[in-house]
């Protein structure tokens, strides 16, 4: 038997929204919580699906003060919650050409020069929302070690918390974005039967195949549909 | 244990036939079945939620009734009010919108020489292709051709897709990987460079590329730099379009933005105008959640209506078949095709599929339904939320353990922060209004009707007919916004500009009177969706006849 019971009476929660009082009903996130106390977002609420980090939020309680940091839309309420939302933080993100750079560790110093200063705080990675090692990253990208700064910040949407947090100034997601970029044009190698087909694409090679579907019945088109050779998963 | 008690039988009935349904095949419905069961189960057939078109282009046509009111919206703009000689901003191609489409066409249009300025009602980048987690489809593998991935697109989409713009998007494909390709992007690949590439419901060979399951948030990070970093393309952001603007001559000459947080207007002239405003998913038709990101509202779709673009099957919404049910906090967001790709099964309470776990999205969806409704064999959560199981552990069982943690983090990752761990339990899934299967109608190149205007991506219609592939979506975005910037920066260089008005904005306030319902109708584009808790009304009557004016609502 699998009938639910629902529960006659919702608990509430307190949280404190930039330190103001509210109770919210248990279940929802600090985004749907804001929206429960009336606020109508503009900034800091983006595809409400944990993948754009618009919504990054710090938070802690009030019986513990140890900063926390989540994205909004992605975190349940608990009681005694207390958030602040960071919509936007000021970062200087310089201009490349993409196609001129070299895959070296030489050339990211070259763009950003604060990633010498790094001097291993580690409060990039507490700051992080996506649980990633942003300390490791920024070690690897010291050494030059460019495909584990890409497995190792490939989760990252870019809310620009561990820049908030950098003593340094530094700013750990717009340096991964430049490493990822270099690695993925210059360092993985190329897909060679891409480029064949490309070729054979701009040479013509199929367009009159299509033609040959194109005019044909749509009874016939719907057999050859049904029919067709399907690659096993 | 994530899940509450009353479950656990379901759950243990599951991990019981688990054995036995690792080698059990059922076999696809054919194209003659699909019809059949949408047409009985499938939201888009549902008799009420929709309503016949009263003005415009597509006039005694049903849509659901959600998409009718802003179609038939408002403008908020007195054109009495906008003095059109204080222009803002004077650019060769105006872009409204930046997701994948409106990126690709930003950078297009400037490598063809055009100035331009990308108009973003969020942030930049913001947009449904961010979310995006499956893949892009490409026929680039030696067994595959374009001419297959044009025949599944044609079947996936009831056959009813417009054959010219399939086509395109089928045989530019692999231009576009390559495209993504050189600007940066890491795809999946094998050590030898060759592309790791799975095959998604409805398709006949592997030729969906993917970057894990976080395929769009990779593109659109590689995109938004790379338009950061190219002289030519200015971007505002928290700027969203509430109208088009015309000339005496016909042609599309720019827009009106508004500032969202101090109600400022900025007006743009501008020679081409590429509207890519993605999708609907914020108007909830029929009632379900979404998948869309925030600013989903239909936008291109009214403002492009309003100056007379007529769309293209309107009425047809992609429900995804695997939206989130559980818990509460997940209600609605995307579980990406790539884990039936993987293996994952959809099953009952009873522990068996409900079906072949590969139908194409809209014929699962449909069998999902027809299992929680008429056969009564979903599951129901305490916040009476109804879905079936998505048996995810089952693909380290086929594949080899790691796979799950390897092919799809993104997916543990948000599951893990509410305690479900996907390698070991199954989730709760349900139809969630995904994707817009039609839209403005638009040529091979995404042209309008309308000189001056193009619609690549979502907000663009015809390529998918009444059902989209999964990976072809965020393929679309691509194809049709390189076109279109391409051919955008071409006619920028040779059009000339007529005296610009709003004409279309009286003509559609005369019509709405003359039919008596302007003011019942709202103002159209929403632009973003009201999730606030309202108060109670209190305002004194006086106050609300003082409404300063100027404000842009966003009522």
């Amino acid at each position: 038997m699998a009938e639910a019971e629902v529960a006659e009476k919702v608990r509430m929660f307190d949280i404190y929204i930039m330190d103001k009082h509210y109770e919210v009903p248990e279940g929802l996130t600090i985004q749907t919580a804001l929206e429960y106390c009336g606020y109508r977002l503009i900034r800091g609420c983006g595809c409400r699906g944990g993948s754009c980090g618009a919504c990054a939020t710090v938070y802690n309680f009030t019986h513990d003060p140890t900063l926390r940091y989540g994205l909004a839309c992605q975190t349940a309420v608990e009681q005694d919650m207390c958030v602040v939302q960071i919509p936007c933080f000021p970062t200087a993100k310089p201009i490349y050409d993409i196609k001129k750079l070299r895959p070296t560790v030489d050339q990211v110093l070259e763009i950003y020069p604060d990633l010498a200063t790094c001097f291993g705080c580690n409060n990039c990675t507490k700051s992080c929302p996506q649980d990633l090692e942003v300390m490791d990253f920024i070690s690897a990208a010291l050494r030059g070690d460019f495909p584990t700064v890409v497995e190792k910040s490939f989760a990252c949407v870019m809310c620009g918390m561990c820049s908030a947090r950098c003593p340094q100034g530094l700013s750990p997601y717009n340096i991964a974005m430049l490493i990822r970029r270099l690695h993925g044009r210059y360092l993985l190698p190329r897909s060679k039967h891409l480029e064949d087909r490309v070729k054979e694409i701009e040479e013509g090679k199929y367009d009159a195949e299509y033609e040959k579907l194109r005019s044909t019945p749509m009874e016939e088109l719907r057999r050859i549909y049904d029919e067709r050779w399907i690659e096993p998963k | 244990m994530p899940y509450p008690p009353f479950m656990e039988e379901s759950i243990r009935k599951l991990e019981v036939s688990r054995q036995r349904r690792m080698k059990e095949e059922i076999p696809l419905i054919s194209s003659d079945e699909r019809d059949i069961i949408v047409r009985k189960y499938h939201p888009d057939y549902r008799e009420t939620g929709k309503r016949k078109l009263l003005l415009g282009p597509n006039k005694d046509e049903t849509m659901p009734e959600e998409l009718v009111n802003q179609l038939e919206g408002n403008s908020r703009v007195d054109p009495d009010k906008v003095d059109l000689s204080k222009i803002d901003y004077d650019v060769d191609v105006l872009i409204i919108g930046s997701g994948g489409a409106g990126l690709s066409a930003a950078l297009v249009a400037q490598e063809n020489g055009a100035k331009v300025l990308v108009a973003t009602k969020l942030r930049l980048g913001d947009s449904n292709t961010i979310g995006a987690e499956g893949g892009t489809q490409a026929a680039d593998r030696p067994n595959d051709s374009p001419v297959l991935h044009y025949l599944d697109t044609m079947g996936g989409g009831h056959f009813e897709n417009v054959p010219e713009l399939v086509w395109a998007m089928a045989r530019d494909a692999p231009m576009a990987i390559k495209w993504l390709e050189d600007v940066g992007v890491n795809w999946d690949k094998e050590t030898d460079g060759s592309m790791r590439e799975l095959e998604l419901a409805g398709e006949c060979r592997r030729r969906v590329h993917s970057c894990k399951d976080y395929t769009g948030l990779e593109v659109m990070r590689v995109l938004r730099d790379e338009v950061r970093c190219r002289d030519n393309i200015d971007y505002i952001e928290f700027e969203p379009a509430i109208e088009l603007i015309m000339d005496d001559e016909g042609q599309v000459a720019g827009a009106i933005l508004v500032n969202l947080e101090t109600n400022e207007l900025s007006l743009v002239r501008a020679k081409a105008v590429i509207v890519a405003t993605g999708g609907l998913g914020r108007l909830h038709t029929q009632g379900f959640p979404t998948t869309n990101h925030y600013g989903a509202t239909a936008d291109g779709l009214a403002m492009a209506y309003r100056v007379g673009c007529s769309l293209i099957y309107g009425d047809s919404m992609q429900y995804h078949p695997t939206g989130a049910v559980y818990p509460l906090q997940l209600v609605g967001i995307l579980i990406t095709e790539n884990v039936r790709a993987l293996g994952g099964q959809i099953i009952n309470i009873d522990g068996e599929q409900v079906a072949c776990n590969l139908e194409p999205r809209d014929i699962l969806a449909s069998f999902e339904i027809r299992e929680c409704t008429e056969r009564h064999k979903g599951i129901t959560t305490a916040a009476r939320n109804v879905g079936v199981w998505e048996d995810i552990p089952l693909i380290d069982m086929i594949h080899g353990e790691g796979t799950i943690a390897r092919r799809l983090p993104s997916l543990v990752h948000k599951f893990s922060r509410f305690n479900i761990d996907l390698i070991h339990e199954p989730v709760l899934v349900y139809p969630t209004l995904h994707y817009q299967n039609g839209g403005v109608r638009m040529d091979a190149n995404a042209a309008t009707e309308i000189p001056g205007l193009w619609v690549p991506g979502e907000v663009g219609g015809g390529v998918h007919g009444r059902n989209r592939l999964g990976g072809n979506a965020t393929l679309d975005i691509y194809v049709f916004g390189r076109r279109a910037g391409r051919e955008a920066a071409k006619y920028a260089k040779e059009v000339k500009l007529g005296k610009l008005n709003l004409d279309h904005v009286r003509q559609w306030r005369e019509e709405l009177e003359q039919l008596g319902i302007a003011k019942e109708r709202p103002f159209s584009p929403m632009l973003l969706p009201n999730y606030a808790r309202q108060p109670g009304d209190y305002l004194a009557a006086l106050y609300t006849e003082k409404l300063q004016p100027g404000l842009v609502k966003l009522a």
